[in-house]
């Protein structure tokens, strides 16, 4: 029994989860995924899918399986978000509410780590995938193995941040885990080490994409794409990659040092003994501040990328753009401190860290202005992309005004840490990151899919968002003025509990807006003989990726396009190309493998060993991950080639299917 | 002539909403909107001046947003269309010049203001300040009065008009500090101490929280910051003076072990220097991981408040 116990580490019985809400939602999960494995099972697909998906390189793909986990991730996010509107809109008074104080405290925890690390991430990663390669005229990313064990350890990541609903606990410090609190002697059980390794295997992934974008973009372009004649959205990705190899090791390190912490007794953050809590927080935010930053400039390339299409006509102030996008980056690692003007830094400090702050928002505004103007004497089409885009502009305003307002040291001081700040950082991440990322969805699933979404239950759902983020976030600008601290699971004052109210029915209505799009994908799918796109072009696009089929072949282009503009494709439908017979050559691409997924399974055993104190479980993870990756590095035989000939009949199939 | 009117009943419908929802935020307490504290109302007037430089920006957006995408949607075939201008170096020239300008005012503001309202700058006044220590524990605020005596849970009483220079530590993880109609707030750190400096300019209770999460009991962390005339504070001392319960090592380690909605208590009398006791706790190395280190450490700290 004893030596049973010191094999498996703390897990034991006990460990699974005594809060009935947990256990349910534990059950359910479980049941799911049992029930996804009986049907593909019963399908007998298990081959197809370990075929055509899970050992797949080619990065749409990858792309198609980032986004599929982002949505399920957002589902389990939102469900978060039903608890805590639930919790605050009854907890007042005498009444204590639906959950406990601690339940209540790990489903924010969750839901902040869940919004940012596997919806945001997962949907940035998904639609990166999709477009870059396409936009830029290549057939592949730089290093494709490379970015399915990105893939794969982002997998990892999200199985070990859902499987404290089985085992165990999760973390009830907060999205990010401030010790002393996240520190051993606050928060012994296992909770803080599964946030710390869920964070620490998708980081890496993260990590790893960000070189190869970055590779990928600067040296796979089109012929005759210069970086000025290089569209917006891969600019932006560009920019934020960039970002993302600069932020993310010290994600690595920070979380690392604080498992140190915690497992060896180390003193790196700790209350005393040595230990500087401030560091932490100064670590963490020095990655933290940029990454808002590396979710929301992609999302500012795809409204570029919207708006010039629907209004065809060229991006207004394209240099201004870039240099907006280049600044922004620039300026967002000088202003982690704006995150805590109330630890007691000296006036001269805070008051620098406060102007750099607001310095941003002059390119930011900038881009408003060059996207209105894009507008300005145009042909605007209202498509659904663009209602995500208006629904941005207002909101994004809005809540830049109130990042202004944080910006100065003396506001801050008032409303930090309250439901303000909440409510800002929220208008931030939901108008810009999500309605960008929505936007870009929609504008790109053709391309994808081969056809484009039901657009009335697109407009349905940006409306929906967007009225139902006034109603829910409108409230906690007031409440926090009111003095409602963020986290709190229950509250005195009666008066705050209409505001709590009106803000879960904003949540509610939000909730609408996902039934929505959720719906359009089913109707979508079902109606796809009516929406299909034959032209490859359903927006009238400006860019490459318009120019090949939809969806795109496997190879992306048959032949390689040379770049004579910006906007490439807009130039060549004015010039009405001439029909002269493509001259096809042998194409190489990468063969499948299923080293990604493998190193990814052992990855996962090092971090569930690592949450149990399970040694020789993590030895056999690290020895795993190890082998299985100079078994792959040492493999010559990685490529196959099509030939001309096969390209050729390949075409011809397209051209035929479309015409038919 | 329909369309006027439909135009005309959006708008009324839009401001009768306005009005409803002002009428309806007049009847609530919101507290920094209600400064009772000189540094909360500087602060408020940093807060109004700032929303009104915002508007400058935002509301010009709007309404150029509204109007462009209005005037040039698809179906207006009358609206001038120029798919290839992309470029205007006077209109670019303009919105880059004026955030700068807005921003560069806005600086200097923000330089001035962190300066004047930095937490730890005493306040000028002719009157004598009265310093209060601060101690956030598991999950409830003791305030300590060096000069007094006395000790308080989760009430601080002072005289208003009167500077209060607040000495802030953590004997817990780490909290914040924060009476919203006084002023802003400053966290609470084991082994260290902030200062806040507040100043009530009237008489009244006001809320007072812990605005950082610091485990289960975080939520029940409040208090109320309580300020009179300086005649009903010396009478208060005088009553909690009387109180049968004193501040000694041994309450305090019962008092600092984690409990959730303190109600109000009070301490007829304080150990010297229990403070700075705590303080250094933290600040001393000491491998807490024995059990004999932990006790030996445990008797240097009583060792040392006999001492003083």
């Amino acid at each position: 029994m004893n030596i049973f116990a010191n094999i498996l580490g703390k897990l034991s019985l006990d460990a699974i989860p005594h809060e009935m809400v947990t256990l349910g939602a534990g059950i359910g999960m479980t049941l799911g995924a049992l029930g996804l494995v009986a049907l593909v099972t019963y399908l007998k697909r298990w081959t197809w899918l370990w075929r055509e998906w899970i050992t797949s390189l080619d990065p749409k793909r990858i792309g198609v399986m980032y986004i599929i986990v982002a949505v399920v991730m957002m589902l389990r996010g939102f469900a978060d978000v039903i608890m805590m509107r639930l919790q605050q809109a009854t907890s007042v008074g005498n009444s204590h509410g639906v959950f406990t104080a601690d339940t209540f405290q790990q489903v924010f925890s969750a839901h902040g780590t869940i919004m940012i690390f596997f919806v945001a991430m997962g949907l940035m990663f998904g639609i990166m995938n999709l477009v870059i390669p396409l936009q830029i005229g290549a057939r592949d990313v730089a290093f494709p193995f490379l970015n399915s064990v990105s893939f794969w350890l982002f997998f990892a990541g999200m199985i070990i941040i859902n499987l404290p609903m089985i085992l165990g606990e999760f973390s009830a410090a907060g999205w990010l885990a401030y010790p002393p609190l996240s520190e051993i002697q606050f928060s012994p059980g296992v909770g803080v080490d599964y946030w710390i390794w869920s964070l620490q295997l998708s980081g890496i992934g993260s990590l790893l994409s960000g070189i190869n974008f970055i590779v990928t973009i600067l040296k796979m372009r089109a012929p005759g794409m210069t970086l000025m004649k290089m569209p917006v959205f891969s600019w932006s990705v560009l920019i934020s990659m960039i970002m993302v190899i600069f932020a993310f090791p010290i994600l690595t390190v920070t979380l690392t040092l604080l498992y140190l912490d915690r497992t060896m007794g180390m003193h790196f953050f700790t209350a005393g003994d040595g230990g500087n809590m401030m560091m932490y927080i100064n670590l963490i935010w020095a990655w933290g501040h940029p990454e808002v930053y590396i979710l929301v400039l992609p999302a500012f390339g795809i409204f570029s990328e919207v708006v010039a299409t629907f209004s065809r006509k060229r991006l207004f102030g394209y240099r201004s753009m870039i240099w907006a996008l280049s600044a922004i980056a620039f300026f967002s690692f000088i202003v982690w401190l704006h995150h805590f003007f109330t630890m007691g830094a000296g006036a001269h400090v805070n008051a620098f860290f406060g102007i750099m702050t607001m310095v941003i928002g002059i390119p930011t505004g900038v881009k408003i202005f060059n996207w209105l103007f894009t507008m300005f004497r145009g042909r605007i089409k209202f498509n659904s992309p663009m209602i995500w885009f208006m629904g941005f502009v207002f909101l994004f305003t809005l809540g830049g005004m109130t990042g202004v307002m944080l910006a100065v040291p003396g506001i801050d001081y008032q409303v930090h840490n309250s439901l303000f700040l909440v409510a800002h950082f929220h208008t931030m991440i939901i108008s810009g990151v999500v309605f960008g990322f929505f936007a870009g969805l929609t504008y790109w699933f053709p391309k994808v899919f081969g056809f484009t979404l039901h657009e009335g239950l697109g407009k349905i759902a940006a409306w929906l968002w967007s009225i139902g983020f006034v109603l829910a976030f409108g409230p906690l600008f007031v409440l926090g003025l009111m003095g409602a601290t963020r986290r709190l699971d229950h509250y005195v004052d009666p008066s705050w509990q209409p505001l709590f109210i009106v803000a879960g029915v904003g949540a509610a209505i939000i909730g609408l807006g996902v039934t929505c799009q959720l719906l359009q994908l089913f109707i979508s799918v079902r109606q796809r003989k009516q929406h299909l796109d034959t032209t490859g072009d359903p927006w009238n696009g400006r860019t490459l990726e318009w120019s090949t089929v939809s969806p795109a072949p496997f190879y992306n282009y048959a032949v390689i396009p040379t770049v004579t503009h910006r906007d490439e494709f807009w130039e060549m439908k004015r010039a009405k190309a001439s029909n002269v017979e493509p001259q096809y050559v042998d194409i190489h691409l990468p063969k499948n493998t299923g080293a990604g997924i493998i190193i990814a399974c052992f990855a996962f055993l090092v971090g569930f060993a690592a949450v149990w104190h399970i040694p020789w479980l993590a030895i056999i993870g690290t020895v795993g991950a190890i082998i299985v990756t100079i078994r792959r590095l040492t493999t010559d035989d990685t490529e196959y080639t099509i030939t001309a000939d096969e390209i050729r009949i390949l075409e011809q199939q397209h051209v035929k299917g479309h015409t038919a | 002539m329909n369309k006027k009117i439909r135009l005309l009943l959006i708008i009324l419908i839009a401001l009768a909403l306005i009005v409803a929802i002002n009428q309806y935020l007049g009847t609530l307490h919101i507290d920094i909107l209600n400064p009772k504290g000189i540094i909360a109302t500087k602060e408020y007037n940093l807060l109004i001046f700032t929303t009104l430089l915002g508007f400058i920006v935002v509301i010009p957006v709007f309404v150029i947003a509204i109007l462009i995408a209005w005037r040039y949607r698809e179906g207006n075939t009358k609206a001038r269309y120029t798919p290839d201008a992309s470029d205007n170096r006077l209109a670019e020239t303009i919105w880059w010049t004026i955030p700068i300008a807005l921003i560069m005012v806005l600086s200097v503001v923000t330089w001035n203001s962190t300066h004047e309202l930095d937490p730890h700058k005493p306040l000028a006044s002719s009157v004598k300040p009265i310093t209060i220590k601060v101690i956030a524990l598991d999950w409830k605020w003791l305030f300590i009065y060096p000069e007094q005596d006395i000790a308080t849970v989760n009430l601080v009483e002072f005289p208003s008009n009167t500077p209060v220079n607040f000495e802030i530590t953590a004997d817990a993880p780490m909290n914040s500090f924060w009476i919203p109609q006084l002023g802003g707030q400053i966290y609470a750190m084991a082994g260290m101490t902030t200062k806040l400096h507040l100043n009530a300019t009237e008489n009244g209770d006001y809320r007072g929280a812990s605005a950082n999460i610091s485990g289960e009991g975080f939520a029940g962390m409040k208090f109320t910051a309580r300020a009179t005339s300086q005649a009903d504070f010396n009478t208060w001392v005088k009553k909690v003076k009387q109180v049968p319960h004193h501040l000694t090592d041994s309450t305090y380690a019962v008092l600092a072990a984690p409990s959730k909605n303190n109600p109000v208590a009070f301490y007829a009398s304080t150990p010297d220097d229990l403070y700075d006791t705590i303080l250094m706790k933290y600040m001393m190395p000491h491998p807490s991981t024995t059990d004999s280190n932990a006790h030996e450490m445990d008797e240097m700290n009583h060792m040392n408040m006999e001492a003083h």
